[in-house]
């Protein structure tokens, strides 16, 4: 069964690179996946696998000494319809700071960030920043602007919203702080929603809301959301499909059953395995992946063939450490990027379990 | 807000009671008293003096008295009457040497800050968003280059360069005619036209820690989440840059106009020496020399005062502008 929506975002070996003195960080080093409307993709991998950096460029905000070198991002601003071949916008061919790209930044495209503390200014209101936002993109006047951040705060369960818009950040809680910054990004009514860490700066209690109101928001305007986070409890509740990161690259793509019942790399193996028990509840922001065995290399230094291979159980000598592995697909849904899936996909793998008949159920 | 203003108003009482105990102090350093050095001097000059005129004068500043009641003579004529005693050296009443120096003193500190948060700021914002281009190395060079040069050598300098490049004596606050003359449209446009040169003097030093400071302040805010937020907005880069980053960055700047103020007063006295300027700083200088003790001591109060208020308007400043002072409870 396949996803028949229409394409919202297409990636094609993204490379966004750090020149630094030291040496040049590949933070993204050739991504490649796409995002259906409506769809809700998961992101996970250690901390400096390059998960933001991949989400900043979508957003074309890396700053420098990085960049994006290469690779197309293709954004799919109108779905095709009855004949119309919808529009379709490169963005890395857009000046990063031009009106086009600034269009599309907060208006069709737009992010939460993990530290709602800091992400807001500290001299302007909550009211003042989104109605900021809601004026850049839709042609209202400041009453207008501020009724719609009025109405936005009482979307996102804010108490007493008129009050609150001439509130100052430092008078609201981190939870508070977190639903203006949802109520800022979904204030122009975006179709793609990047949320990086949106909830791992919060408590347990409010994390669960968060996530809770951000399906439920979902769920009532439609947009596609990109949800980058370390807690796999996280990416089982929230999301349909899943992206695997180790080192600036896409390891694994599954669906959220096929990750959990079916993983085929083994770097997404050795994550599962840092959780505790699977499934419940109690796992919250405790569950970082730090428990697996070795380091990350050095980001200058990317190992020769597969970059996992010097912490990889499975590794094939001669060839995991000399070969750059392929992308497999092991399914229509499900792609790999290691060399044990190569010439004979089922032979040293757990079999497959019939989980991925009920894949697309979300 | 207005609590926070009278809180501070309020807070402000014992700073200046303890200021006029320090000024009161320094006039009654030296040994014997105000009015025996009076006769003294009127003698030495052959005036007469009569007896009533001095059990007036004793009377009047309370000197067979007890020290608190001294003071509180001295304190009262200044708060109720604006008598700040009487300059021996140059036989007039302390008031009317002073406001003129004292008003000239703030206008050249008042127009050295402004010429150098006019030039500092859009310097500074520019070295910061330029990091490491050739303009951020050549104004890093030259802020240190300004930073490192004491103003009164500038000032000689200037000094020297009017003199033997242009045969123009640009020294004193006036010129020839308008010295000694009252005060008049005339000599205020011939003030104007050469306290440009003291004020640009000041500002160099001023301007160049300006730059640095907010280079260094610029540079940290620009990291911050909130600029990647508005950023992502799709908020026009000069925009975004000048309504978030600067605006917190320049916070401090607020916090200090008070300490600035004082020390353009101080650095004001060399180069008005230099320059033979007829401002508070040289006499001052004069008076702590020649132990006028009255006109030094009404200096050190006047000028203490104003940085207190200084401080004050600093404080209510960054209230305004930073609501996490305003509000704090
Ligand atoms: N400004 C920068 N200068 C140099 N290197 C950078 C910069 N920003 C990111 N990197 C590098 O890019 C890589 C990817 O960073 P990124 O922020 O995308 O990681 P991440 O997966 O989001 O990690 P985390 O889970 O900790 O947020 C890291 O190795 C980091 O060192
Ligand atoms: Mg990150």
């Amino acid at each position: 069964m396949t996803d028949t929506r229409p394409l919202l975002l297409e990636v094609e070996d993204l490379k966004t690179y750090f020149y630094l003195d030291e040496g040049v960080v590949r933070a993204v080093d050739g991504v490649s996946f796409t995002i259906r409307r409506g769809q809700t993709v998961g992101v996970v991998g250690e901390s400096g696998c390059g998960k933001s950096i991949t989400a900043r460029s979508i957003m074309q905000i890396v700053r420098p000494p990085g960049r994006i070198v290469s690779g197309s991002i293709r954004f799919h601003r109108a779905p095709p319809s009855n004949g119309n071949p919808g529009e379709v916008i490169e963005i890395t061919k857009l000046d990063p700071m031009g009106k086009p790209m600034r269009m599309i930044r907060g208006g069709e495209i737009s992010m939460v960030f993990q530290e709602p503390m800091t992400s807001l200014s500290p001299v302007h209101t909550v009211g003042d920043q989104i109605m900021e936002a809601i004026m850049l993109h839709q042609s209202v006047s400041k009453e207008e602007a501020r009724r719609l951040a009025i109405h936005m705060f009482s979307k996102v369960g804010m108490q007493q919203p008129a009050r609150t818009v001439d509130r100052y950040p430092h008078q609201l809680s981190g939870g508070m702080r977190q639903r203006a910054m949802i109520a800022m990004a979904l204030s122009c009514t975006p179709s793609l929603l990047i949320a990086d860490e949106p909830t791992t700066a919060l408590d347990v209690t409010t994390e669960a809301q968060i996530l809770q109101l951000m399906r439920d928001l979902q769920r009532e305007l439609g947009m596609a959301i990109m949800f980058i986070t370390h807690n796999l409890g996280v990416v089982a509740q929230m999301t349909e499909v899943v992206m695997v990161m180790y080192m600036g690259r896409i390891v694994e793509t599954a669906t959220v059953d096929d990750l959990f019942y079916a993983p085929k790399h083994p770097y997404t193996r050795l994550l599962l395995k840092a959780i505790p028990k699977l499934g419940s509840k109690a796992m919250g922001t405790a569950t970082r992946l730090e428990s697996i065995k070795g380091t990350v290399p050095h980001p200058y230094a990317i190992p020769r063939g597969c970059p996992f291979h010097p912490r990889c159980g499975d590794m094939i000598p001669g060839v995991c450490d000399a070969v750059e592995p392929p992308v497999v697909n092991v399914s229509d849904t499900q792609t790999v990027r290691c060399h044990l899936y190569q010439s004979a996909p089922s032979r040293d793998v757990i079999p497959l379990t019939p989980q991925s008949a009920a894949k697309v159920e979300h | 807000m207005l609590q926070y203003i009278v809180r501070r108003v309020v807070l402000m009482i014992p700073t200046l009671f303890v200021i006029s105990l320090i000024s009161f102090a320094i006039i009654q350093l030296p040994p014997g008293d105000f009015l025996s050095s009076y006769v003294a001097q009127l003698r030495a000059e052959g005036d007469a003096i009569d007896a009533a005129q001095l059990a007036a004068l004793e009377e009047q500043y309370g000197l067979n008295q007890p020290v608190y009641v001294q003071y509180w003579k001295w304190i009262s004529g200044i708060l109720l009457r604006g008598d700040l005693g009487r300059s021996f050296e140059w036989g007039k009443p302390v008031s009317e040497l002073i406001w003129d120096r004292i008003g000239i003193t703030m206008l050249i500190s008042l127009l050295t800050i402004l010429l150098s948060w006019a030039i500092a700021i859009p310097a500074g914002v520019y070295a910061a968003t330029h990091q490491y281009s050739i303009p951020d190395y050549l104004m890093s060079f030259i802020s240190f280059l300004g930073l490192g040069t004491p103003s009164f050598m500038v000032a000689l300098v200037a000094l020297w360069v009017g003199l033997a490049f242009f045969g123009v004596n640009i020294s004193g606050l006036f010129s020839e005619q308008y010295i000694d003359a009252p005060w008049s449209v005339g000599k205020v446009l011939d003030m104007l036209s050469r306290i440009w040169l003291p004020v640009v003097v000041l500002a160099i030093d001023n301007t160049a820690s300006i730059i640095r400071t907010l280079r260094a302040n610029l540079l940290d805010e620009l990291n911050k989440p909130y600029v990647e937020t508005a950023r992502a907005k799709g908020v026009r880069e000069t925009v975004l840059i000048w309504k978030y980053p600067v605006r917190v960055a320049l916070n401090p700047f607020f916090s200090t106009v008070g300490w600035t103020l004082a020390a353009l007063v101080s650095g004001e006295t060399l180069v008005s020496v230099v320059l033979s300027y007829q401002t508070s700083g040289p006499l001052l200088l004069r008076a702590l020399t020649s132990q006028d003790m009255y006109l030094a001591g009404s200096f050190i109060l006047l000028l203490s005062t104003l940085t207190v208020i200084g401080t004050l308007i600093s404080d209510i400043l960054l209230a305004w502008v930073d609501p996490r002072i305003r509000l704090e409870e």
